[in-house]
């Protein structure tokens, strides 16, 4: 499940790969025409609009992709970097970026490009951006406190509008077609060609569109990967589905013999167990099972996952939906938590008289006495690894 | 030799999005290009002007989170890369040559300045505005950034504004 960095890509490769999509980055923007100027300013004074038509493509093939890798669960959308908002810096340093636009013909992108290609201009204009950092950094307790104002986080934009991304998508797809059929005529206009778009050809324009509309429904009215676990999960709860169920004394006896076996797992919230959890418990809220980072638990075949709880149903679901991230071998502790602690730390002894009862207690008192020790031998020995999912880097600043 | 004809826009774009969803999707980020301009600025002032850069908030401040050095960032080798896609591209096209654009009414020397005083702007905003078309505008758009959107039809929307201004460079009228 992506992005792949930086768990199942090192970070040290990290920067191979940054080279090698830079490489598909600059040849597919220098062969799109971004390499000369004129066709970078052609946009703004109407004659020449393949850095619209280009860019427009290029987000809307990114913004569906990405949602189609989300939806199939091949991408975790949650550990994407999104720019975070700062209103003001946002839209000052736009529109200072929009007067170096006009002024210069490049962005920094493409007067990279044009640079590789032997423009002049474009290495004067890198110039002018290095330039213009380093007055930006001298001078950045005057503007200081602009560049961190209004600050919104990692706000998206359909979520201002209160939309879901599927809609959103479409609504940009529409627009960035609408945009093509509309730049085409002011092109035509401007150069003074006889318009090139018949009813027809506009036809074909629009049915572009389909394509991604298309898409994106579907995406919308299938259920995506989370949805379906969610579905199944309810689903054999209410069938009342059997599960592997483990008894606390089977349990304790295997856990002594050999830890290495299992993983204890919590499925409470953090704050109970933090107050008191069985041995060698990892936590794992059940409402977190599905994140990226308790994957590895779910999906190995080395060890047998045993859940417990306070409720004997949230066992069970803890129990089906690890069942449907993966193959490992799952176990429903029956006792809850308080029951299993009663059964063998604060036991009462029982009258001399009731053997059978004598030996229970001896057992669980034995029992309660050998946990303790394991959990202190592995504390001492190391303390479960903790994983955490990494959220990613990015951005230009 | 001449020139061959630019991709159609329509195609390079898929393609472009096809190589930021990779990028997304191996690294959970987006393209860029002002940050390396930037990692260079720093590189550059803390060899030439060490003392200055100890005593100047942002640059030890930026020492501070990025230990290894400002050049090992992904930013610097993505855009090392498109350096060598874009020149390799140009190759195959035949388009490399060292050449000076401009409109049809401008002096070279005008145009040399112009390019200068856009890239300081340009420069200046991406920091301002935490990236630049790349990385704010096109890979903040790819996942919807309220922020990056907002950049882009502040970069746009600014760049008409001034268009007919600055119309002498770049057409006649």
């Amino acid at each position: 499940m992506g992005p792949l960095v930086p768990d199942i890509i090192g970070n040290e490769f990290d920067l191979v790969i940054a080279l090698i999509l830079g490489i598909g980055f600059g040849f597919i923007l220098e062969q799109a025409g971004f390499s000369t100027t004129k066709k970078l300013v052609g946009l703004f004074y109407g004659y020449d609009f393949t850095v619209l038509r280009v860019f427009f493509t290029a987000g809307v093939t990114a913004m569906i992709g990405i949602l189609v890798l989300g939806h199939f669960n091949l991408l975790d959308l949650s550990l994407l970097f999104i720019n975070p908002t700062f209103l003001y810096a946002a839209l000052v340093g736009g529109a200072i970026m929009g007067v170096g636009f006009i002024l210069g013909g490049f962005c920094p992108g493409t007067s990279v490009c044009a640079a590789a290609v032997g423009k002049i201009d474009a290495m004067a204009f890198l110039l002018g951006s290095f330039l213009g950092i380093v007055l930006f950094i001298e001078g950045f307790s005057i503007w200081g406190d602009l560049f961190i104002m209004e600050s919104m986080g990692d706000l998206k934009m359909n979520e201002v509008f209160g939309l879901s991304p599927e809609l959103f998508a479409v609504i940009i797809t529409l627009v960035a077609i609408g945009a093509f059929v509309m730049v085409t005529r002011i092109e035509d206009k401007v150069n003074g060609r006889k318009s090139s778009y018949s009813t027809k050809k506009m036809a074909t324009t629009f049915s572009y569109a389909i394509a991604p509309v298309l898409i994106i429904g579907i995406l919308s009215f299938t259920s995506n990967h989370t949805e379906s676990v969610k579905s199944d999960v309810a689903e054999k709860l209410s069938n009342n589905t059997k599960i592997n169920e483990i008894a606390a004394d089977e349990f304790s006896s295997k856990l002594i013999e050999s830890y290495y076996d299992f993983n204890v797992i919590d499925i409470r919230s953090k704050e109970e167990y933090k107050k008191s959890h069985l041995p060698l418990a990892i936590n794992i809220p059940v409402d977190s099972l599905m994140n990226k980072e308790w994957g590895n638990y779910f999906t190995q075949n080395h060890k047998a996952n045993v859940f417990y709880g306070d409720d004997f149903n949230n066992v069970k679901r803890a129990y089906f939906t690890a069942e449907n991230i993966g193959k490992a071998e799952n176990y429903g502790l029956i006792e809850s938590h308080n029951e299993f602690k009663a059964l063998y730390y604060n036991l009462e002894q029982p009258d001399k008289d009731k053997r059978k009862e004598l030996d229970v207690y001896k057992f669980r008192k034995k029992m309660g006495a050998d946990l303790t020790k394991l959990e202190d031998a592995m504390m001492k020995f190391s303390q479960p690894v903790k994983k955490k999912a990494t959220k990613a880097k990015g951005g230009c600043a | 030799m001449k020139a061959k004809p630019y991709m159609n826009p329509y195609l390079a774009g898929v393609l472009l999005g096809l190589v930021l969803l990779l990028t997304v999707y191996l690294t959970g980020r987006g393209l860029g290009a002002s940050g390396a301009i930037k990692s260079i600025v720093i590189e550059t002032v803390q060899t030439v002007t060490p003392e200055h850069a100890e005593n100047t908030a942002y640059y030890s401040s930026f020492k501070a989170t990025h230990p290894e050095g400002p050049l090992r960032s992904w930013l610097v080798f993505e855009v090392l890369g498109v350096l060598i896609g874009a020149f390799l591209s140009g190759v195959i096209s035949d388009r490399v040559s060292l050449k000076l654009e401009k409109g049809p009414q401008t002096t070279k020397k005008v145009r040399i300045l112009a390019a200068i005083a856009g890239g300081m702007f340009f420069g200046f905003g991406s920091q301002l505005a935490r990236g630049c078309t790349s990385g704010a505008a096109l890979s903040g758009m790819s996942v919807m950034s309220f922020g990056g959107i907002i950049t882009m039809m502040a970069i746009f929307g600014s760049a008409y504004a001034v268009a007919y201004f600055f119309r002498k460079l770049w057409i006649r009228g």
